[in-house]
């Protein structure tokens, strides 16, 4: 296995100039220092009520998400450079719906096969000769960015539907900011704190033009039970907005209302947490009791906005993922500043021989899953795990693409046996609204705790990290 | 705001209410069993827990026997009882949990924290003493999220909704304490001054935190008469029924000021509450105690009600 770029130390062994400051300070403080300040992390997160449920696990409802106290940094021009492929692309996955639901250019182009839309169960045929307000229909995208030397930096998942993790940027920088003054006073660290005042600015701009006062905006949540439940509570609050639950919404004439104490008040913008299958049980599942009967109507009557758009999962999905490069250069003319890693779409015979020869060094992921379930990671799997994969694999190659191992950079980390590196991934925030592009410096990095592991998933035992961008 | 989070912190301050009446239902029905049954007389102290609980039904369906260890299981550790402290509890962090946002730092830390604390009684206490802890905790408990509430909160309609939840359970729990004791308190029973009587009396007061007040107001002994006038006709006495009338009317006044309107709700507390101005309780007593507390435990559910047709629906 190729040595995983370390982002500290990079190839050479030396220190980065980014890292000059915070290589220097793990240097000098002393290891019961950190490890004390890493326990009262955990209880300051375990106070605050940050948790997340993990599916399938009835014990532990509640869990935290292991938080690492050494921060991820990136210098300026890094950042500026990662920011304006992400504009790029968010701006390609906008351009392709509102081509999908629309003309359909790039499919009669032949760029992207048709079945891949039409049989694509994340394909929402009810959008279709819809538009949105200014076109826009991925107001919120979580692009996971995976770093693998000095200059290159691959997309590895557009995240165009519901992405979460926001809550996490803002609070690990808000406690590293309490454990460490002395690290924060050696560094210009660009600030996150702006997020939520963006992301209202955002919601506020694309809310229906009929609208003539100031909109009003809710969260739209599934409720408790939801494993990003606290996030939902946590930006309502920072937002200012009411966080609903889909049994607080109703629809008359095509219109949206919230119940309140004092009666019916019109809903202009929902920034909804709930996937498309369970918004509306008129039009998508019929057993859904999470959303609002009668939503699409009145989203598609013009009448409130929906962020994201509904539909948008066509975007995201794996299989299209893989397209991404020609749509890129098909809406924009452009090369893409970002790069796709390379991936074998199952569904082509010849990339499926490959695939089914090379098992055992491939990562191989279900087109629609997430969160990590449900993939094989080739040089970490069992034979006897490969065979039952393998076996997975004839029966419904469509459902599948695999990709090298990638070499995920490393970061320094606190763990058991003192500082050492761990993979890590980073998931900045772009919103688009009717008054521009908007990404906040950073993100979310998540690191695979264990030793070796290229999972990063929160849901697999994977942390966090508080995400740095130098001045300058 | 949106009428589920006014419905969750009306619940939120109903549950913990309800746990700390539990609490101190059980405290003084311990006392009372410790007691020669010379002073107390031969009735089944622990039945009388059930009743004033308000959970008979469901206790004899899981129990043949009402004695200490049945009981106290079953109204503070089980599952099976909708209305146990447990219970009470974990659906108090629960309704807390759904409306984070509306909840101040010191409520949540408080009402979590009583969550969180909650698990290392585990399945029930192993000693009496452990269990009194117990029961003192419960209190604490109580008494924390209602100071972090009131010292707290914003004074909108959150925190009038909150409050309403307190004052209309209070309400209820003062008045099942009277509906099971009443006839302790009648002045024509025949058992009036006995020394059965004045522990019984001693133990309604307690399971009320009335005991010492009874002293200051009265400055007599222990007469059945006057404790069924402080519990139902005193303002100034803090779970009176008068009392909680009265916070339950200004509150109500609170939302129809800020919303701009009067509606039923307000207009059926004034009703109540103008009821028991006009009370004596020598004109309670003819009419019948136990008629007048039925009658008022009655008033008080529809008011809860139409608090939640009005607002909460």
């Amino acid at each position: 296995m190729v040595v995983a770029f370390d982002e500290m130390t990079g190839a050479d062994g030396g220190v980065r100039p980014a890292y000059g400051e915070l290589s220097r300070w793990l240097d000098e403080v002393p290891p019961d220092v950190l490890d004390y300040r890493r326990r009262e992390a955990e209880l300051l997160f375990r106070r605050i009520g940050i948790t997340f449920a993990v599916y399938g696990e009835a014990e532990a409802q509640e869990r935290l998400i292991p938080f690492d106290v050494i921060p991820r940094i990136m210098s300026g021009p890094e950042w500026r450079l990662l920011e304006k492929g992400l504009i790029q692309r968010v701006k390609a996955l906008n351009l392709f719906l509102k081509d999908v639901y629309g003309a359909r250019e790039i499919l009669r182009a032949g760029i992207v096969p048709d079945d891949l839309v039409f049989r694509n169960p994340a394909f929402r045929p009810e959008m279709s000769g819809h538009s949105v307000p200014y076109d826009i229909y991925v107001h919120i995208a979580g692009i996971d960015i995976v770093r693998v030397d000095a200059d290159t930096y691959y997309v590895l998942e557009d995240n165009a539907r519901t992405p979460s993790g926001v809550s996490y940027m803002l609070e690990n920088r808000e406690i590293m900011m309490r454990l460490f003054p002395e690290l924060f006073s050696r560094h210009r660290i660009a600030p996150v704190e702006d997020y939520p005042d963006q992301l209202l600015a955002t919601l506020k701009s694309v809310a229906p033009s009929r609208v003539p006062r100031d909109p009003t905006v809710v969260l739209l949540t599934p409720g408790v039970y939801n494993s990003a439940y606290y996030e939902h509570s946590f930006l309502a609050d920072k937002l200012g907005v009411e966080l609903v639950e889909g049994r607080d919404l109703f629809v008359k004439d095509e219109m949206v209302y919230m119940r309140t104490t004092q009666g019916p008040r019109q809903v202009d913008v929902i920034y909804r947490r709930i996937d498309d299958d369970f918004i509306d049980p008129l039009t998508f599942r019929p057993d859904s009791a999470l959303g609002v009967a009668g939503l699409m109507s009145a989203y598609q009557a013009g009448n409130v906005t929906l962020a994201n758009a509904v539909g948008t999962g066509i975007a995201d999905d794996k299989a299209v993922y893989s397209f991404m490069p020609a749509i890129v250069k098909f809406y924009l003319g452009e090369e893409p500043m970002l790069k796709n890693v390379p991936t074998w779409r199952c569904r082509e015979e010849e990339h499926l021989a490959y695939v089914l020869d090379h098992l055992h060094e491939l990562v191989v992921k279900e087109v629609h899953g997430s969160g990590g379930y449900g993939m094989l990671i080739g040089p970490a799997a069992s034979k006897v795990a490969i065979e039952q994969f393998r076996a997975k694999l004839k029966t419904a190659p469509k459902n599948f693409i695999a990709q090298p191992t990638l070499a995920l950079s490393t970061c320094p980390t606190c763990v058991e046996s003192g500082v050492a590196p761990r993979h890590v991934d980073l998931r900045p925030f772009v919103l688009t609204g009717s008054n521009g592009t908007r990404i906040v410096p950073g993100g979310l990095t998540r690191v695979a705790m264990k030793e070796g592991s290229l999972v990063v998933n929160s849901s697999q035992g994977g942390g966090t990290k508080d995400t740095w961008v130098l001045d300058g | 705001m949106l009428s589920r989070t006014a419905d969750n912190l009306y619940w939120l301050s109903r549950y913990v209410e309800r746990a700390e009446y539990l609490a101190r239902i059980l405290d003084a029905t311990q006392r009372l069993s410790a007691l020669p049954l010379a002073y107390v007389g031969s009735s089944n102290e622990w039945e009388s827990a059930v009743l004033t609980a308000g959970c008979a039904t469901a206790f004899f369906k899981h129990y043949d026997e009402a004695n200490e260890e049945n009981v106290t299981n079953f109204l503070a550790f089980s599952t099976a009882n909708s209305s146990s402290i447990r219970n009470c509890f974990e659906l108090a962090r629960s309704n807390a949990r759904s409306v984070r946002t509306a909840l101040t730092m010191e409520m949540w830390d408080s009402i979590n924290g009583t969550w969180l604390e909650l698990k290392r009684y585990g399945n029930g206490p192993t000693s009496r003493e452990e269990f009194s802890r117990f029961l003192r905790w419960v209190q604490e408990s109580s008494l924390r999220f209602d100071g972090s509430a009131y010292r707290t909160m914003l004074r909108n309609d959150a925190y009038w909704f909150s409050r309403l939840g307190v004052y209309i359970e209070r309400a209820d729990n003062t008045a099942r304490i009277l509906d099971v004791k009443y006839h302790l308190l009648l002045p024509d029973n025949e058992r009036v001054g006995g020394p059965l009587d004045y522990f019984q009396w001693a133990a309604i007061l307690r399971s009320v935190s009335a005991l010492t007040s009874y002293h200051w107001v009265y400055r007599e002994s222990l007469q059945p008469w006057l404790v069924a006038d402080l519990l139902i006709l005193k303002e100034e006495m803090p779970r009176s029924l008068a009392s909680c009338y009265e916070a339950i009317v200004r509150n109500l006044d609170s939302i129809a000021g800020a919303y701009g309107r009067q509606g039923p709700a307000q207009r059926q507390a004034r009703g109540i509450r103008a009821r028991l101005q006009n009370s004596r309780m020598d004109g309670i007593f003819q009419r019948g105690l136990h008629e007048f507390i039925g009658e008022f435990i009655t008033e008080n559910n529809r008011l809860g009600g139409a608090v939640t047709e009005q607002f909460l629906l």
